[in-house]
């Protein structure tokens, strides 16, 4: 078990890197604790899996370093980096019996017979492959070759590291739930440091105690998903986490606070100097009906089980709000207005000054 | 996978190659046949003569020393051919332009007529202008094909292995190629050896295609003629009379119908059954 | 280990050159230096070899007759293995698993058995010594190596593509000519890759069926070798020039080949 720690890494698959695009990963720095349970959420393409990779040692960095428990490690192939790694697709012996394949990192390092058997058996308890371990892996289902990919990492007692490589991808979903609450369950057990990387925000969420959010190879925002949700650092962490995700609406700068579509509206930071591009972010949650405020149209209402989702229109653009069930819609002209505690400015994009009281 | 939906339709689509093969292989087979039980003195004129063609060719000494020549050659290309095959398969590059380069060269020998093969090696092993006979003989060996059996059946079994080992290569290429990244990734992760990699994720892997392989070249050694027969004519005296060289001698050349159907036949049952001894104990774990 | 890897496919394509380099070498010599002395490279090259080929009809009409019935029989099998595959792929039929492995036994007949009864069947209807006799008796291993070859890249194709078309209102034979048979294009190339090269390199069968008309070239060379005695250079050139055609194709197919292979089915 490893506290992992990332120096100014950065990483082109091209030789000579000129422009910003040639970046698969921009810098990054990142300290993860020991025995955490960490989430890399992103869209595709986002530089998610490269990074994965530069962590186990599939790839080797351009720049920077990267440290288990302060000892550099960056050129070290994977087998010398005690860590393991769940694939997207079931990687498993298909000649192997179950047995076999969960035996089989413990014998390719030499490890006796009777501790084999032993951390074999306690593993498979553990994943729920004790009925299975003489069959053949080639016949199992695809939730019981992740079992035994995931399980091939835990029969290890020197794992520094496990990682996830969208590993309910080919899961069917009744089960994905299931293999989730295994998963989170294992970590509490072993507590060996998990990263997780997905595109799926439910997965990230419910997954990590803290979440790296990725776009175009660079770190949005590190976070629990409390802070994620709370407090974006970034109008595409905004957008990217809550379902449906922030409103992010274009306003003017005037004397630090900021106005849209003509109306001042209160925010939880302010944006002193204000030059480039200046949006507002309030997630739906926040957004009520008021006697004044925003004015806009109320378009469609969608129901979703709990709550209904209203579009609203208004001149800066088209706001959602959630609305709880026995709340009435308005029809026709309303007012809208935004929580100034969960309202922020943005600015290029990024959290704009420092948080007013933070 | 898709589910097939039964449609007896379908034998419609078939039927042209039905009419085509069948054509081609049962009208000549029944002609086999038909030889193969009678006895005849010219002016066509045949008489029944049950299975004693059968028999005469089963007990001759001439048969049996031509299929144990036969199976000595088949058993050793084979032994040769498919791991040799393995061994360059898993040592050609995967990507980049290495690899058209690599295929084109190796198909090379495929694509030549058998004939031409034959000649080739023909000239290529002379003892005097030949650049294989010439170095041989140069470098202290007293190397000659067309006299001494042992040199023969050295530049048979070479000439077959520069002919057919990159069937085996394309082959095993094309098992190897089919193996996503993550099972090597996983394999490293995992700490297991070169070895090990190999039993556990490529050879496996391979197995389908190795099964094709063994099944294709057990068939065409068994059925070779056009190369031996140019290279050495079955000689020096008949120390390289593989079957089917003999079968033409009798059939072509002595024109004894009758031993020579006989003869086809027990051929053709003979490779039916090693074909379906491989077949069966090489896919025998898939049916568990 | 991995980094001198390399050594070995290079050994075995420098093994694989080594003859053929010697035969084209050899096609340059003039017949008293092939017998006269042993030289590694043509010391006064001539394509005297070459001109004999090109302006002689008995040499040049051989390759002509070659490349005739080559292609008839790869047009011929690819045909008719094409809705054979079909079916195979996507429809289950009375006795469907015995033809498949009936069709697949035919490639392994000793073309040496077959060769005496051929003749004596085409004799019967006509047809000997004509291009089709060679293309119809090269059919018997190259239709069943089609089909195979041709229902495993068909396997590959969702069932949903043919669903739709029908949907879509397409026949049968319009759907397949000109939806199906586009998708599968790098099949049917591999297919007709392998049609190629396995009638192009036989001559047992070729040999029997022709007299005059509809020789191939392999024939011509083999009657060169035994009635004009020691011509080697011609030899050597007529060699060299069936080695063209070949490399041609595999040039063109390179990309498949390995694909090919994989997609096959026992």
């Amino acid at each position: 078990m490893a506290r992992i720690t990332l120096d100014r890494l950065k990483h082109a698959y091209m030789r000579e890197p000129r422009a910003e695009a040639d970046w698969a990963l921009k810098q990054l720095d990142l300290e993860w604790e020991d025995g955490g349970a960490y989430a890399l959420l992103g869209p595709s393409g986002c530089g998610k899996t490269t990074l994965l990779n530069i962590i186990s040692g599939l790839l080797v960095p351009s720049h920077g370093r990267v440290l288990f428990d302060g000892k550099d490690v960056s050129a070290l192939p994977p087998e010398q980096r005690q860590i393991a790694q769940v694939f997207q697709f079931p990687v498993v012996y298909d000649t192997m019996t179950v047995y076999d394949n969960l035996a089989f990192p413990l014998r390719n390092r030499g490890v006796d017979e009777a501790t084999v058997d032993k951390r074999v058996r306690e593993v498979a308890a553990m994943n729920d492959l004790t009925a299975m371990l003489d069959k053949r892996a080639r016949g199992l289902t695809a939730d019981g070759k992740q079992k035994i990919s995931l399980g091939r990492g835990l029969v290890r007692t020197d794992v520094n590291a496990i990682l996830f490589d969208e590993p309910l991808t080919v899961i069917d979903p009744h089960l994905k739930f299931q293999l989730r609450s295994k998963l989170k369950e294992l970590h509490q057990r072993v507590a060996t440091t998990m990263i997780y990387v997905t595109h799926d925000q439910t997965e990230a969420l419910t997954f990590a105690d803290k979440v790296v959010v990725m776009n175009t190879g660079e770190v949005m925002q590190v976070g629990t998903p409390e802070e994620l949700f709370d407090q974006p650092r970034h109008t595409f962490v905004g957008h990217f986490i809550g379902s449906p995700g922030m409103n992010v609406l274009p306003c003017e700068i005037a004397g630090g606070s900021a106005v849209v579509a003509g109306c001042k509206v209160a925010t939880a930071n302010k944006a002193p100097d204000a030059s480039g591009q200046t949006e507002v972010g309030v997630r739906p949650e926040f957004v009520s009906f008021a006697s004044k405020g925003i004015p806009a149209r109320v378009g469609k209402v969608s129901d979703a089980g709990r709550f209904f989702i209203v579009e609203a229109d208004c001149d800066a653009g088209r706001v959602r709000m959630l609305l709880g069930e026995g709340q009435q819609v308005p029809a026709g002209s309303v007012h809208l207005a935004f929580d100034p505690k969960a309202t922020r400015i943005y600015v290029d994009g990024w959290l704009a000054g420092r948080e007013a009281g933070a | 996978m898709s589910t097939k939906t039964v449609n007896q339709k379908a034998w419609f689509l078939v039927l042209p190659v039905v009419v085509l093969v069948a054509f081609n292989a049962i009208v000549p087979l029944m002609t086999v046949v038909n030889y193969s039980v009678q006895e005849t003195f010219g002016d066509n004129l045949f008489f029944w003569a049950g299975l004693r063609w059968f028999e005469e060719v089963l007990r001759s000494p001439r048969f049996h020393d031509a299929l144990s020549r036969q199976l000595m050659f088949t058993f050793t290309v084979l032994a040769i051919q498919i791991p040799l095959g393995v061994i360059i398969a898993l040592a050609m590059p995967r990507k980049g332009p290495g690899v058209s380069v690599c295929l084109v060269l190796m198909a090379m020998p495929l694509l030549i007529p058998w004939n031409v093969v034959g000649a080739m090696w023909n000239i290529f092993g002379l003892p005097e202008i030949g650049l294989l006979g010439k170095t041989l003989n140069s470098i202290g060996f007293d190397y000659n094909y067309t006299r001494q059996p042992g040199d023969a059946w050295f530049t048979l079994i070479l000439m077959d292995v520069w002919h057919w080992t990159s069937l085996v290569v394309l082959l095993a290429y094309a098992g190897l190629v089919s193996i996503p990244d993550a099972y090597y990734q996983a394999a490293k992760i995992d700490g297991a050896s070169s070895w090990a990699i190999f039993r556990y994720i490529q050879l496996p892997k391979m197995k389908r295609v190795l099964t094709i392989a063994v099944l294709l070249r057990f068939m065409d050694s068994f059925n070779i003629y056009t190369e031996p027969s140019v290279l050495t004519g079955g000689g020096p005296g008949n120390s390289t009379t593989l079957l089917s060289i003999d079968l033409v001698k009798i059939a072509l050349g002595q024109f004894d119908l009758g031993p020579a159907a006989a003869m086809s036949l027990i051929y053709f049952l003979v490779i039916l059954l090693f074909s379906w001894i491989f077949y069966t104990v090489m896919t025998r774990d898939e049916e568990n | 280990m991995r980094k001198y890897s390399w050594l070995i496919p290079t050994v075995y394509i420098i093994f694989l050159m080594l003859p053929i380099y010697w035969l084209v070498s050899m096609s340059f010599k003039t017949t008293n230096e092939i017998l006269g002395s042993f030289t590694l490279w043509p010391q006064n090259p001539t394509l005297e070899n070459y001109a004999t080929i090109f302006t002689d009809p008995t040499w040049y009409m051989g390759y002509v007759n070659s490349l005739i019935y080559v292609s008839l029989n790869t047009v011929l099998s690819v045909a008719v293995a094409l809705p054979a595959a079909y079916a195979f792929s996507r429809y289950r039929f009375l006795g469907d698993k015995h033809l498949f492995f009936w069709l697949l036994t035919n490639r392994m007949a000793p073309a040496a058995v077959f060769a005496l009864p051929f003749f004596q069947l085409y004799s019967a209807i006509g047809i000997f010594d004509t291009h089709i006799a060679v293309a119809l008796a090269h059919t018997l291993f190259n239709v069943p190596l089609a089909v195979w070859i041709l229902e495993g890249f068909m396997s590959g194709v969702p069932k949903q593509l043919d669903e739709t078309a029908y949907v879509d209102g397409y026949s049968f034979p319009s759907f397949f000519v000109k939806i199906f048979v586009p998708t599968i294009s790098a099949g049917i190339g591999v297919a007709a890759f392998f049609c190629f090269m396995f009638s192009w390199v036989e001559l047992l069968l070729a040999k029997t069926l022709t007299a005059v008309a509809a020789k191939p070239i392999a024939a011509t060379m083999t009657k060169t070798a035994s009635s004009s005695g020691y011509e080697l250079g011609l030899l050597a050139a007529a060699g060299t020039l069936t080695i063209i055609p070949g490399a041609i194709v595999i040039w063109f197919v390179r990309n498949y080949i390995a694909k090919g292979f994989a997609l096959g089915r026992v």
